[in-house]
């Protein structure tokens, strides 16, 4: 199976879906000509023309409402955001008018709009491009997020939301763009709402999505080398749909859960998560729920700082090992 | 549409039902009433009603089967209808509450034990020997309930001292192993021919609840034992001359007061003098009692059960023995009910009559105390003048649990015992 980069992961199920349907399209900043600000769709303007692959102005409350109304006539754009932090400006469109067309038109109206771009902190860009807003838009019945982890999930979530009938809202991550990972050449889709479990383990299930799955992944590792404990990792990939089954079924096998994300942890998805597990799966308990989130402050700008605000490893293993005791 | 009758739950504490008997067959008609069997619980064997007339259908049980509670027993319905499949019935199947074992752990039964048992209707909170509310993972509470594990007994591993799975886990396989069937392994009489055969005897639903309650009291209540011995002379002269008198103007079936019936009015007056052993241990709170609900034990060939007196504060010699009577015959007849068998504030236990000198009971929790006791044996004593007399003695044991009494309270309350059975006149005011 060929391996590639998370970035050319997602470039390619846009692709694979261009080809696929004539009425996906892609607009945002600097997607054409500049080949992306992060260059995930490079190629794509010399391969598909400037109909279907289309620069828009730096105004993404004009240009998100153009996809969405563009979206309920039959079309299927794929919007870029160059960060999802600049969605703000967005937010009419992307709640209230993507989010309730169908409900508010009795069902005669859908959405098949995606928004797609990088949602992370940790790489010093400062608290205004560092926003994380997953359990924010999520928060909205009407709305689909995703959070893919791994080049592959990248590639099938993203397909699956080109092909779903309401808005779906792909939030990736800059510093995963390299991560590498086997993709298959052949047509696939992650469907939405499906957990993952990342790596089987007996002692305790960390729940993550986003890369704090590779962080959670990561200290998993050091917990069986150094601790002696087996660590199950389920990666939620869709926040919403959310698979409460597969998160509960791991706790029930090892009776202890540690939530990790890389949002703050006021209202966080693992919030959420936390109330899930205590209502459904109150009787599997062997200790108090543990959480590791992002430090409760605007993104800092200071690198070093920042590298202490996100979960590390080393966070996660504390953590773990707290919730072991 | 034929109706199907389910294992009725018995008691509060009723899962399974072992089915004794059954009183009528298939193709009788019954009416509202009718008793259609004999059911053991935990605690008594009891009747069950029919609820619903109409024509015996069809029994999905057979006697001496053992069914959870909400089972099928029994289909009724019109003649030459056809019983519905068991299944059809929505009955719930036994499951554990978890949670519920987990604030209120189980409350003890009723069914009696020698030295006691017996049970108050209120719950009471787990609590550790220390007297602080046990810290336990909800999964550790529901293993534990499963496996019949008091988990205030345990000392937990987790943080702050919190019992978790694996102290469960623990606790149930150390007893597995050291007390299974593979370590009574026995050789068999050398002379091939023994007192009795070399059996495996199944455990009645009485005898589980006899041992789970002794072992949960044993594990969690700090007992300690007071005794002493009480001059029964002036006990027994009165108990001759009541009896004769009685007799006297009641011919043969007139009452006959017994021992037992003087020390349990002496027990009920005593505790009025000393009401701090009419208590209960309840976590936080210690729970005085203001009526004296008298346990006694009462032995069965298979076991034994503890019935209560109610209110022997209020009651006179003669009550209580007419009481005490009509209770024994029912335990003998297994016809006690749950509710005839609980909510005791204390109990009296008595071997003498099998000569035994003195002894002390497992406490019947949560009563706070049991009294044990002895026979009346003639011995050589010293009188007030100083000479070496006969005298008629009994000793009387005192188990205290030490969280609701300390040894000067029960000291004072086994001392107000002594007088009232050593000056007996005392209880007829």
């Amino acid at each position: 199976m060929p391996i590639i980069s998370y970035r050319e992961a997602i470039r390619a199920a846009m692709r694979e879906e261009m080809k696929r349907d004539e009425n996906v399209v892609i607009m945002g900043e600097e997607v054409a000509q500049f080949n992306g600000a992060y260059k995930v769709t490079e190629g794509l303007l010399k391969e598909f023309g400037p109909k279907r692959v289309i620069d828009t102005p730096i105004s993404e409350a004009g240009f998100i409402g153009l996809g969405v109304g563009a979206s309920m006539l039959g079309i299927r754009p794929v919007m870029e955001l160059m960060f999802w932090s600049f969605s703000y400006v967005a937010f009419d469109q992307i709640v209230n008018n993507a989010g309730n067309i169908r409900y508010m038109s009795g069902g005669l109206i859908n959405c098949p709009i995606v928004i797609r771009g990088p949602a992370n902190g940790g790489t010093n860009v400062g608290a205004t491009h560092s926003h994380t807003p997953e359990a924010m838009l999520a928060a909205h019945p009407g709305i689909k997020v995703v959070c893919p982890a791994t080049p592959y999930d990248a590639k099938g979530l993203l397909k699956a939301a080109i092909r779903d009938n309401d808005p779906v809202y792909v939030m990736e991550n800059t510093i995963l763009y390299n991560d590498k990972g086997e993709v298959p050449d052949e047509d696939y889709i992650v469907p939405i709402g499906v957990a993952d479990v990342k790596r089987v383990g007996t002692d305790l299930t960390i729940v993550a999505h986003g890369r704090a799955v590779i962080t959670s992944l990561k200290a998993a590792e050091i917990l069986e080398a150094e601790h002696g404990v087996s660590v199950e990792v389920v990666d939620l990939r869709s926040i919403r749909p959310l698979d409460e089954e597969t998160i509960l079924a791991s706790v029930r096998k090892t009776h202890r859960a540690l939530l990790v994300e890389e949002n703050k942890p006021f209202c966080g998805v693992d919030a959420q998560v936390a109330y899930i597990i205590q209502s459904k799966a109150f009787d599997e308990l062997d200790a108090p729920i543990g959480r590791v989130s992002s430090i409760d402050a605007p993104q800092i700008y200071s690198k070093p700082l920042e590298d202490v605000q996100i979960p590390s490893p080393a966070r996660v293993v504390e953590a773990a090992l707290k919730v072991l005791a | 549409m034929a109706d199907i009758i389910d294992m009725p739950k018995l008691s509060d504490t009723m899962t399974v039902g072992t089915l004794v008997k059954w009183n009528v067959k298939e193709g009788d008609t019954l009416a509202f009433g009718d008793i259609l069997c004999e059911v053991e619980t935990d605690k008594a064997t009891m009747e069950v009603q029919n609820t619903i007339p109409g024509v015996l259908l069809k029994m999905y049980a057979s006697a001496g089967a053992q069914l959870p509670v909400g089972a099928p027993i029994c289909a009724i319905g019109k003649k030459g209808e056809a019983a519905p499949a068991p299944g059809s019935t929505n009955a719930p199947t036994p499951k554990a509450e978890p949670g519920k074992a987990a604030a209120v752990p189980p409350i003890p039964e009723s069914t009696g034990v020698s030295c006691a048992p017996q049970a108050m209707a209120s719950p009471v909170v787990a609590t550790t020997q220390t007297g602080e509310r046990a810290k336990a993972s909800p999964y550790a509470k529901r293993m534990a309930e499963k496996a019949g594990v008091n988990v205030a007994a345990l000392s937990g591993t987790g943080p702050g001292g919190r019992v978790v799975g694996n102290d469960v886990l623990a606790a149930t396989a150390a007893p597995a192993s050291a007390a299974g069937p593979l370590n009574v392994a026995v050789a068999a009489p050398a002379d091939g021919k023994g007192i009795q055969a070399d059996a495996d005897v199944a455990v009645s639903s009485m005898r589980q609840t006899i041992a789970r309650r002794l072992l949960e009291s044993k594990l969690t209540v700090p007992h300690f034992y007071l005794e002493t011995e009480v001059d029964a002379a002036p006990l027994l002269a009165l108990r001759e001359t009541l009896n004769r008198r009685l007799t006297e103007a009641g011919g043969k079936d007139a009452l006959k007061l017994s021992v037992n019936d003087f020390i349990l009015k002496a027990s009920a007056e005593a505790l009025r003098r000393v009401p701090a052993v009419n208590a209960s241990w309840a976590g936080t709170n210690i729970r005085t009692h203001g009526a004296v609900h008298l346990a006694f034990g009462v032995a069965l060939e298979d076991g034994l059960v503890t019935p209560v007196v109610r209110d022997a504060q209020a009651k006179s010699l003669r009550d209580i023995a007419l009481e005490a009577k009509a209770l024994i015959a029912k335990a003998r007849a297994k016809k006690l009910t749950p509710a005839e068998m609980s909510g005791s504030t204390f109990t009296v236990t008595n071997l003498g009559m099998y000569g035994v000198s003195g002894f002390f009971g497992i406490i019947n929790a949560p009563n706070a105390a049991i009294l044990s006791v002895g026979a009346t044996v003639q011995k050589p004593i010293v009188d007030a003048q100083g000479r070496i007399v006969v005298g008629q003695r009994m000793i009387v044991g005192l188990s205290g649990d030490h969280r609701v009494v300390d040894g000067a309270t029960a000291a004072q309350f086994l001392q107000a015992l002594r007088q009232m059975l050593e000056e007996p006149a005392l209880m007829m005011i």
